[in-house]
């Protein structure tokens, strides 16, 4: 059987001056096949005006179960937010 | 924290090029790293957001000298979330400028040996604890007035670090007033430090917008080219405008017997910074220089072991990595 291509995930530029955000994956030889696919599935109907492609497998991506230990200390940490100093109206937009 | 006196770089490319560049950004185009763009163009932003980075780590020192000492385990914990945030803030700041290609070691290096700047606000020392209040207030003040209009900036990865940096930032001038109306509302010698905390940082604030517009030579291609939004006056005379009121409520008195409303305009006139002293920090010889930037290579030097410990445990990882496949 032959080798199967790698896996890519894509991501798109909507317009000019956004991110890229990821919009899905798909198969390709290599990097430029992937983009070459990438704007033949994804941006049909002109969705885009740059392409990022990254294999899959170099993605490192955070574990669901650490989600508690990641992210809760963020929580009871209310004063980075604007809204935890009170500040009168009349001092104006702050 | 922002940047002031970005010498802008003249440019030597090809003047179709040039034109059709310019053509972009007037539509409002966003430039990204991989479109072609002005050798001038990329070095006045390397310049800028370089220097703007730099302000943010630099800033963190006249904040963190009061951490320990914080009068209450509150303001402490917000304090500390702050110069945290200038933290992330020149972390975001330096990768939107390695897109243009130059390493942060490398804009390290030249903060180091004085070849890239930073803010001249931070030169000056933060003396008492009202002088955080007076930081946040006036200094975070300046600071979002400048990097508000800097969010429509022509360079995409600066403008979108800016609308990060915009939000992150709203609390940072709260904190700040919510210290002053503390110690305003206190016993006579908290007020009375309220005050001297305003004298001393309304001029340096007021630096911060950069030279008067008949002084400032290198606005005119920056503001062509969409790096700079607004003029230096524009920005400093909005900034008058809006804290004057604020001084007022809490009773303090603005250090400037010329300040007057105007009718006519309808700004306050009020009395321009003493440049001689800005042109003298921003040169060198400010109060704290010499300790802001031992500070730096002090951390930079310390940090070496562990930056080096780190690349050498990922490598050996690696090694291992391939000898398990």
């Amino acid at each position: 059987m032959s080798k199967e291509w790698p896996l890519w995930e894509v991501f798109i530029r909507g317009q000019h001056g956004m991110s890229h955000r990821h919009v899905g994956s798909l198969h390709a030889a290599d990097s430029e096949h992937a983009i070459k696919n990438a704007r033949d599935v994804y941006t049909r109907r002109n969705e885009g005006v740059s392409i990022w492609v990254v294999e899959a497998e170099q993605i490192t991506a955070s574990s669901p179960s650490d989600k508690g230990p990641m992210y809760d200390p963020a929580r009871d940490k209310v004063y980075r937010h604007p809204t935890f100093y009170d500040i009168p109206d009349e001092v104006g937009k702050m | 924290m922002y940047a002031q006196m970005v010498k802008s770089e003249a440019t030597k490319d090809d003047p179709a090029k040039l034109a059709a560049f310019q053509v972009r950004i007037d539509a409002g185009e966003k430039i990204e790293p991989k479109d072609w763009m002005p050798e001038g163009y990329r070095k006045t932003l390397i310049r800028q957001v370089g220097q703007h980075a730099h302000s943010e780590i630099v800033g963190q020192l006249p904040e963190g000298n009061w951490i320990t000492r914080a009068p209450t385990l509150e303001r402490k914990a917000n304090l500390l979330a702050k110069v945290q945030d200038e933290a992330g803030h020149g972390l975001y700041l330096y990768c939107a400028a390695e897109t243009l290609g130059v390493s942060r070691d490398e804009m390290t290096e030249m903060l180091l040996d004085g070849r890239m700047k930073y803010s001249s606000i931070f030169n000056y020392p933060t003396l008492t604890w009202a002088d955080m209040g007076a930081v946040g207030w006036l200094v975070d003040g300046a600071a979002i007035m400048n990097q508000v209009p800097l969010q429509r900036t022509s360079y995409g990865p600066y403008a979108r670090a800016m609308v990060r940096v915009c939000k992150e930032e709203s609390f940072h001038q709260r904190q700040g007033f919510h210290i002053m109306m503390a110690m305003v509302n206190g016993n006579a010698e908290q007020k009375r430090m309220a005050q001297d905390a305003l004298n001393r940082t309304w001029y340096p604030a007021l630096m911060m917008f950069g030279p008067s517009d008949k002084d400032s030579v290198h606005s005119s291609q920056s503001m062509a080219w969409k790096i700079k939004i607004n003029t230096n006056d524009e920005l400093r005379q909005k900034f008058v405008d809006e804290t004057v009121p604020q001084a007022e409520y809490l009773g303090l008195t603005i250090p400037d017997e010329g300040l007057t409303w105007n009718e006519e305009t309808g700004h306050y006139d009020y009395t321009e910074p003493d440049w001689n002293e800005f042109f003298d920090v921003i040169s060198g010889n400010g109060p704290c220089n010499v300790d802001r930037l031992s500070a730096r290579q002090k951390a930079w030097d310390d940090g070496a072991w562990l930056r080096d410990a780190m690349t050498a445990h990922a490598a050996k990882k690696a090694t291992r990595n391939l000898a398990a496949e």
